[in-house]
């Protein structure tokens, strides 16, 4: 497809939609990680878990989009606690292989759990009314989910920008994640600090998995398959930095719509070869610490 | 005996002098795979895999077990060693078998050796992410290449001649069978060998303690690049032997699930202790059998949760809880 | 005659924070220096300098007259300069004697034999076995270090440390934390150390450092403060001063 301005837009703004459906997946697996040094690679399987309740609240309970979303995000984020208290609390002070293996096993069970009760094939929502077609902005239209995308993106971007920068909570999580040892020190309680940043983190990744079923489509593969995307953000960010994750998600995100745009076939490389040359140059990520 | 305990030199010596013997308990594992072909005749092509699985899983043990790296991308050389053959097969008409093994081995070491010097820097997350990252990269490749690679539908076609031009392949895989435990066989003492040289103790070094081998003076880095390029070796050959005795290999080699998997079996068995590979490759692989069987859901559920609970309950695998057992019991007053 | 180790105006900061000013030192052949100073007065960072484990903002390290600045760690450790740790690097899941073999076999270069057994060196292992007697560890050879009580592990340290036959020795607080009863045998240790061996050693007791040192050099905000014989040291006004409020071991 030749680049003419109206692909090079088009590109931009579905990037955009995109990224912003990764910074809100991903952002709780960076602070997460950041805090308490865990690898979490169920995190993808929050996010799905977000997905498919999505579809049970608007299909089978009839409730509201928008409602919808509001739950999910606090019914997940509220059963991940429950994961945190029981088994995340025993990866502490485990090491790098048993946190990769008990992740995997969590998410490979939800993943059976959900192709079990839902099925092993793509999913959609039907969406309000109000969220379809195209809005008009001038020289050319938008498609309506796109702009509503980019729209809870900015304001979920400036609510968190706000926690984390303004607020004492926000104060805390950030001494907490560049010195763990000197925050407990200094009388902050980390451990209450990861379960509130888990919860809330695994609540979003929910959110961010109901937003994307609409862009991406839901299946329960979405778990793994996303999740290399999910880790590649963080890991380009900077583990526990809000803007390296911010970064990191438009980066990748407009570079993978990119690709596809332009070269159908190969498309799904950008994302991969953007990503790794980044780390090569810097291990660390754009944010984040040696 | 009294005078040995009496002499710690004596006792110090003979334990490291004699620490690579060959223990009797070690003929176990090959005996019941012998006897298995005798047993279970008409379950030879599951015998087989099982094989090659062991294999998979020793070869990630060299780097992760042994060195100490967590990688999610050892499936990368199992891939590569398994279209090594398919290619040579299909697209240019050869199949010799034991030279495909040497061919998949070169191919694999070559790639497990660049890309070892340039990740090898890295640990942590940041290595997770490039090793999987690279692995799904050869996977992409292959998709954009599809008429040569025949993408996720795999290359039909794939011919592998008589063994040493004698053994011809019948129906129930007995040829087979015997081929992939002499390879798992020879390649098993190569790693056992390796294990218990100097460079086997450096690698220990590397694992206990990183800092400690900077500071005696260790090539760290290179220890690493040559273990991991040997690992991609007979991880290529196992991928070899998984095409050529199946005749078939598609794009799904490259599979998370295989990494995953794989890695499953060695926290099941143990981790760094040779044999981890094998205990851990057979009860995973009857499971995967059993379960499977039931629905594919199960079998993912249940291997999930068998992850779950090794890490929590088991953490050192099933020698770890055999070793716990026999410390028990001599534990007991005599 | 060229000093075994010279450091030359090091510098290291971290952002605006100087750690190391300007620090200039000279090891001679067979010195026996000491390297004294309040808590948080550096020495750790200079010695991770020295070794290696950190670069220098400015500054370069001499190992008898070569600059060695540009290695790292452990090409240092190839060329004569061996260290402990002030918090034990051990290899906690080996047995003692497998940590020095290690120390050994990476100096022999023996660690590139990936098809001999262990068991075939026979020269390492007497030379490690050797190196145990001299530290009283030769009962402890087969224990693995994590279930050795603390003062032996200062002892392993040590071990390790002579096992690779270096030219310049740093030793970190070697007695700290060790029962007095079992630091003797660590002062002895280091008392009836080749005399052409250049040591330095951190140390906050000063009783070891009167016995052992011949020369002291006082670290304070990672300055050099000053430097002389134990005598000129224990008389400078300047280094009472700065050791107000901290306990000073005079027996």
């Amino acid at each position: 497809m030749a680049l003419n301005l109206n692909t090079f837009i088009s590109i931009l703004f579905d990037g955009l939609a995109y990224a912003m459906f990764l910074f809100i997946v991903s952002v709780g697996l960076s602070v997460t990680m950041g805090l308490m040094g865990i690898v979490n690679l169920a995190h993808g399987a929050f996010a799905m878990a977000g997905g498919y309740m999505m579809l049970t609240l608007t299909r089978s309970w009839g409730i509201g989009f928008l409602p919808s979303l509001a739950i999910t995000f606090l019914m997940v984020g509220a059963v991940s606690v429950i994961f945190e208290r029981t088994l995340y609390v025993r990866l502490y002070r485990a090491t790098e292989l048993d946190q990769v293996l008990l992740t995997i096993g969590l998410a490979f069970m939800a993943i059976a759990a959900y192709t079990y009760f839902y099925g092993p094939s793509q999913q959609s929502i039907r969406l309000p009314s109000y969220l379809t077609g195209q809005i008009d902005g001038g020289f050319r239209t938008f498609p309506t989910y796109r702009v509503f995308m980019i729209a809870i993106g900015a304001i979920l971007i400036a609510v968190l920008w706000y926690v984390f920068e303004r607020t004492n909570i926000g104060a805390k999580i950030r001494a907490a994640v560049d010195n763990r040892r000197m925050a407990q020190s200094i009388g902050i309680d980390v451990d209450r600090l990861f379960t509130l940043t888990f919860g809330i983190g695994s609540g979003l990744a929910a959110l961010g998995g109901g937003l994307a079923v609409q862009l991406v489509g839901l299946s329960p593969s979405f778990a793994v398959i996303y999740l290399v995307f999910f880790l590649l953000v963080v890991a380009v960010g900077g583990l526990g930095s809000f803007k390296g994750t911010l970064l990191a998600a438009l980066i990748l995100g407009i570079f993978d719509t990119a690709g596809k745009y332009l070269y159908a076939d190969a498309g799904g490389f950008f994302i991969y070869a953007i990503a790794m040359a980044i780390l090569l140059v810097r291990p660390a990520g754009l944010y984040g610490r040696e | 005996m009294a005078s040995t305990a009496a002499d710690p030199h004596a006792r110090a010596r003979a334990y490291l002098a004699t620490r690579h013997h060959w223990h009797w308990a070690e003929a176990l594992p090959w005996l019941i795979a012998i006897a298995a072909f005798f047993a279970f005749p008409d379950r030879m092509t599951f015998g087989t895999q099982v094989l090659v699985m062991v294999l998979f899983a020793l070869s990630l043990d060299l780097i992760l077990g042994y060195a100490g790296i967590v990688t999610l991308g050892q499936a990368a050389f199992f891939g590569l060693g398994a279209y090594t053959v398919g290619l040579l097969s299909v697209r240019a008409g050869y199949g010799e078998p034991i030279t495909g093994l040497f061919a998949a081995a070169a191919v694999a070491a070559a790639v497990g050796f660049l890309t070892g010097l340039v990740l090898l820097r890295y640990r942590g997350l940041t290595l997770l992410v490039l090793t999987l990252s690279t692995t799904i990269l050869l996977q992409e490749v292959g998709n954009l290449f599809k008429d040569i690679t025949g993408g996720y539908d795999g290359i039909p076609g794939i011919t592998i001649w008589p063994l040493l031009g004698l053994f011809d392949y019948d129906l129930y895989n007995h040829t087979n069978y015997t081929y992939c435990l002499v390879v798992l066989a020879v390649l098993f003492y190569v790693v056992r060998r390796i294990v218990y040289s100097s460079f086997g103790e450096a690698l220990a070094g590397i694992r206990e303690n990183v800092n400690r081998m900077h500071a005696v003076g260790s090539p760290v880095r290179w220890r690493l690049v040559i273990v991991y390029t040997i690992s991609a070796a007979i991880a290529g050959v196992s991928g070899a032997l998984f095409t050529q005795t199946s005749a078939y290999v598609t794009l799904g080699v490259f599979d998370f699930d295989r990494s995953a998997g794989v890695m499953t079996i060695l926290i099941l068995g143990g981790t760094g202790r040779l044999y981890g590979a094998f205990a851990g490759g057979v009860i995973y692989m009857l499971l995967e059998d059993s379960l499977s069987k039931l629905s594919p859901e199960f079998w993912q559920f249940g291997i999930g949760l068998v992850l779950v609970l090794v890490v929590l309950f088991a953490r050192r695998g099933l020698f770890g809880l055999a070793q716990d057992l026999g410390d028990r019991l001599r534990r007991k007053p005599a | 005659m060229t000093a075994a180790l010279e450091i030359r105006d090091l510098r290291k900061s971290f952002g605006a924070l100087a750690v190391t000013r300007d620090v200039n030192l000279v090891l001679e052949r067979g010195a026996r220096h000491a390297l004294i100073g309040p808590n948080g007065a550096g020495k750790t960072t200079l010695v991770n300098l020295i070794t290696g484990v950190l670069q220098p903002s400015a500054g370069h390290v001499l190992l008898e007259g070569q600059d060695i600045t540009r290695l790292l760690q452990a090409a240092r450790t190839r060329r004569g300069i061996a260290r402990t740790f002030q918090i034990n690097q051990l290899f906690r899941g080996l047995t003692v004697l497998e940590n020095v073999y290690l120390a050994v076999a990476e100096r022999e270069g023996v660690c590139n034999h990936l098809w001999r057994p262990v068991g075939a060196e026979r020269a390492v292992i007497e030379e490690a076995l050797a190196h145990l007697d001299a530290l009283r560890l030769a009962d402890d050879a087969l224990k693995l270090v994590r279930e050795l009580p603390y003062g032996r592990l200062r002892l392993v340290e040590i071990a390790i440390a002579l096992a690779l036959r270096p030219k310049v020795l740093l030793l970190d607080e070697p007695a700290a934390g060790v029962p007095s009863s079992e630091s003797h045998l660590i002062l002895d240790v280091i008392a009836g150390l080749d005399p052409d061996i250049a040591i330095l050693i951190i140390e906050h007791d000063m009783d070891v450092v009167f016995r052992v040192a011949k020369y002291i050099t006082v670290l304070v905000q990672g300055a050099v403060l000053t430097d002389g014989t134990p005598a000129e040291i224990v008389a400078d006004e300047r280094v009472r001063a700065v050791y107000l409020g901290e306990e000073v071991h005079h027996e």
